[in-house]
């Protein structure tokens, strides 16, 4: 997915309000715990991307956005912000926005007052004020909230104030931490969406937090997966599903069939559980991990099951399953699978149209080599 | 207020302590304004003399000013001692409590004679003071003596309320403000203090009506002739048994301090944060 950086704001504020490109040089944070929090990252932000941080609880996500926005001090690296090192400015000087999964509405203050506050503090005049408060209140569709108080507001219209509050003074990059994470599921995906517009519209750098797989999936330009304090992979959504380097991206993005390989030789056919397997070139992942253990996997979805060895096309990889569970969901249905001598458990995705499959039933599934993606373990 | 909103099927569970409120404060305190305007006649002459004899209006006046004095003190000791307290270590912040509680539960007397000792002529503060050049500084028996002592003795009283309202303070708005371009003074001043605002209202009515009707320092550290309206409740009632006239200064100071409670109400000073002191608070004055 390539993006436009060039996309401006549609609204009344001229200018240019393209984004910052963030880039964190070698970035460490060591609380003096068993392992540092952050070790040793380095990732460039894009101007105007949208960068989501995704990874497990505790990988250190927060800790990284915290550094960006200055909250908490660096133990070694850089942060650089359109060229300029600002390791050691303070945050009300960095100029970027922050949104809160607990929204952090000033609770003595009027929607109004809010989201006037960072353009008082940075001594805008009255009428100017006036204007762009109403300006970022009608963005994020709370016209004639201006008089409330936070608490008189729900919790998907105060992360609203909150958003208001955070671009209403045009900063150089906007920084989230799970800013939906306290919502309810349509709450949630309604202001995706809403988020993902006015990404488009100010045209500036967002860079989003989250261990949500599928709010990563549908947001981000690109996504940056942490694990324990380093970073697993950066690509586009499309790039970490299809095209994950190691087990750790592919089990986190989508459900997978992991055949574990140890150490094995990856240049022509392979062997899993006696069953021989082709290799596309093209599949394996550039990961130097790849060389001293791997892994197979395959989507469900790339799954395909007949009821016997002789129906499987040429070319294919094989091996032999028993259904252990069916889950039905609609269109499609998930069998449970387990595999080959070592009873392995897996999954395949097939079509409600293709025919009934009991528990119990003893089945054949196979995919394409190219379908499968070799992963370091 | 959601209280005003609970249901009321328990209200009897209340009888004993409106009973007991009723018998030691509602009935004398009848009594007492009964005798201010009926003695010797019905008569408002009581009141009338509160300002028209020379010298109420001069005690008064001067009591308010000390329980003024009184309260900024405590508020500029308390309010960075309470913030210093929300933000040590579990430890520390009980080390911290137990300094301010120690003299809470100590006897007022006792607090009282070891000011004196402290304050006297020849005392370890006129030496000080002396070290310093400033010889012969007289605090015992002054009204600057008497406000230091009543603000020690009253330093709990603010230090309660505060520490209770500032630690309940989400301190990752101040973040968010950092977030949002104020530097971290600029934050405090916009952000943190007006939260506390709860508590230092609570606080400053506490030792505000506390101070007014306050007795024994005065008493035992202050001179005859700047005396407080206590002293002079006391003197009227022990010594010239005028207890009409002690009735009407005594409405006149109740009244003070009901019109102070009431603005701390509309002022959004919780009664909550009044209440962590009557907790914390095992002995009488
Ligand atoms: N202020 C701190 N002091 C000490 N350790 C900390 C501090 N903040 C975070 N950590 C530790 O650093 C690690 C990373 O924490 P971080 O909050 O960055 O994780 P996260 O990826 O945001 O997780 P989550 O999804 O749960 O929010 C954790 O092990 C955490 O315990
Ligand atoms: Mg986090």
């Amino acid at each position: 997915m390539t993006h436009d950086t060039t996309v401006k704001a549609t609204g009344s504020s001229p200018g240019t309000r393209s984004g910052t490109e963030i880039r964190l040089d070698h970035v460490t944070k060591d609380y003096g715990l068993e392992a540092p929090a952050v070790d040793d990252i380095s990732l460039t932000i894009e101007p105007g991307e949208f960068m989501t941080l995704l990874g497990p609880s505790g990988s250190g996500k927060t800790t990284t956005l915290n550094l960006i926005a200055g909250f908490e001090t660096l133990t070694a690296g850089t942060i650089v912000l359109n060229g300029a090192d600002v390791s050691n400015v303070p945050p009300h000087r960095r100029n970027l926005g922050m949104l809160f999964q607990h929204y952090a509405l000033f609770p003595h203050m009027t929607v109004a007052q809010n989201v006037a506050y960072p353009l008082r503090e940075r001594r805008a005049d009255k009428r100017e004020i006036a204007r762009k408060v109403a300006e970022v209140l009608e963005l994020v569709q709370l016209t004639g909230r201006d008089d409330h108080h936070p608490a008189q507001l729900s919790g998907g219209q105060q992360q609203r104030v909150a958003l208001a509050r955070a671009i209403v003074f045009e900063p150089r990059a906007l920084l989230l931490d799970e800013p939906l994470g306290a919502l309810d599921r349509n709450l949630r995906s309604a202001l995706q969406v809403e988020i993902r517009r006015i990404h488009r519209e100010v045209g500036s750098t967002f860079v989003f937090v989250t261990h949500d797989q599928e709010e990563a999936l549908n947001l981000s330009d690109r996504i940056a997966l942490f694990n324990s304090g380093h970073i697993e992979q950066v690509g586009t959504p499309q790039q970490l599903y299809a095209e994950p380097e190691t087990l750790f991206t592919a089990r986190f993005l989508g459900d997978s069939n992991v055949f574990e390989l140890g150490q094995a030789a990856l240049d022509e056919n392979l062997t899993w559980d006696g069953e021989t397997w082709g290799i596309d070139p093209g599949t394996v992942a550039a990961h130097p991990g790849v060389r001293t253990r791997s892994a197979i996997v395959v989507r469900p979805e790339d799954v395909e099951v007949v009821n016997r060895l002789d129906e499987v096309p040429a070319g294919a990889n094989a091996v032999r399953a028993t259904v252990r569970d069916v889950e039905y969901m609609g269109a499609y249905r998930t069998l449970l699978l387990t595999m080959g001598e070592r009873r392995l458990p897996g999954r395949a995705r097939v079509s409600a149209l293709h025919g009934d499959h009991a528990v119990g039933d003893d089945l054949v599934a196979w995919w394409r080599p190219r379908a499968q993606r070799i992963v370091a373990a | 207020m959601s209280s005003n909103k609970m249901r009321l099927s328990g209200w009897p569970l209340l009888l004993p302590a409106l009973a007991l409120l009723a018998g030691i404060l509602l009935v004398p305190l009848g009594r007492t304004l009964l005798d201010s305007v009926s003695e010797p006649t019905w008569t408002l002459k009581n009141y009338e003399n509160i300002f028209t004899d020379g010298v109420t209006l001069t005690v008064l006046g001067r009591t308010v000013m000390i329980a003024a004095a009184v309260t900024a003190a405590a508020l500029l000791i308390g309010y960075p001692y309470a913030y210093l307290m929300t933000r040590v270590s579990p430890r520390a912040r009980g080390i911290l409590l137990v300094i301010v509680l120690i003299p809470f539960w100590t006897s007022v007397m006792a607090r009282n004679f070891a000011w004196i000792i402290i304050l006297q002529n020849g005392g370890p503060v006129q030496k000080v003071f002396a070290l310093l050049g400033a010889d012969h500084v007289v605090l015992y028996g002054t009204s600057a003596g008497v406000t230091i002592a009543m603000t020690q003795v009253m330093l709990p009283f603010m230090v309660l309320p505060l520490f209770s309202t500032l630690g309940s303070i989400d301190r990752r708005l101040l973040l968010a403000a950092r977030g949002l371009g104020s530097s971290p003074t600029a934050a405090f001043w916009k952000v943190f203090f007006p939260l506390s605002r709860g508590g230092v209202v609570a606080g400053v009515i506490l030792v505000f009506t506390l101070s007014l009707g306050f007795y024994v320092t005065p008493a035992l550290l202050g001179s005859p002739q700047q005396s407080l309206v206590a002293q002079l409740l006391a003197q009227r009632t022990t010594q010239l048994l005028d207890f009409a006239a002690a009735g009407a200064l005594g409405m006149v100071v109740l009244i003070v301090t009901l019109v102070l409670v009431a603005w701390a109400n509309r002022m959004g000073g919780t009664m909550s944060a009044i209440g962590v002191v009557a907790t914390s608070r095992t002995k009488d004055r």
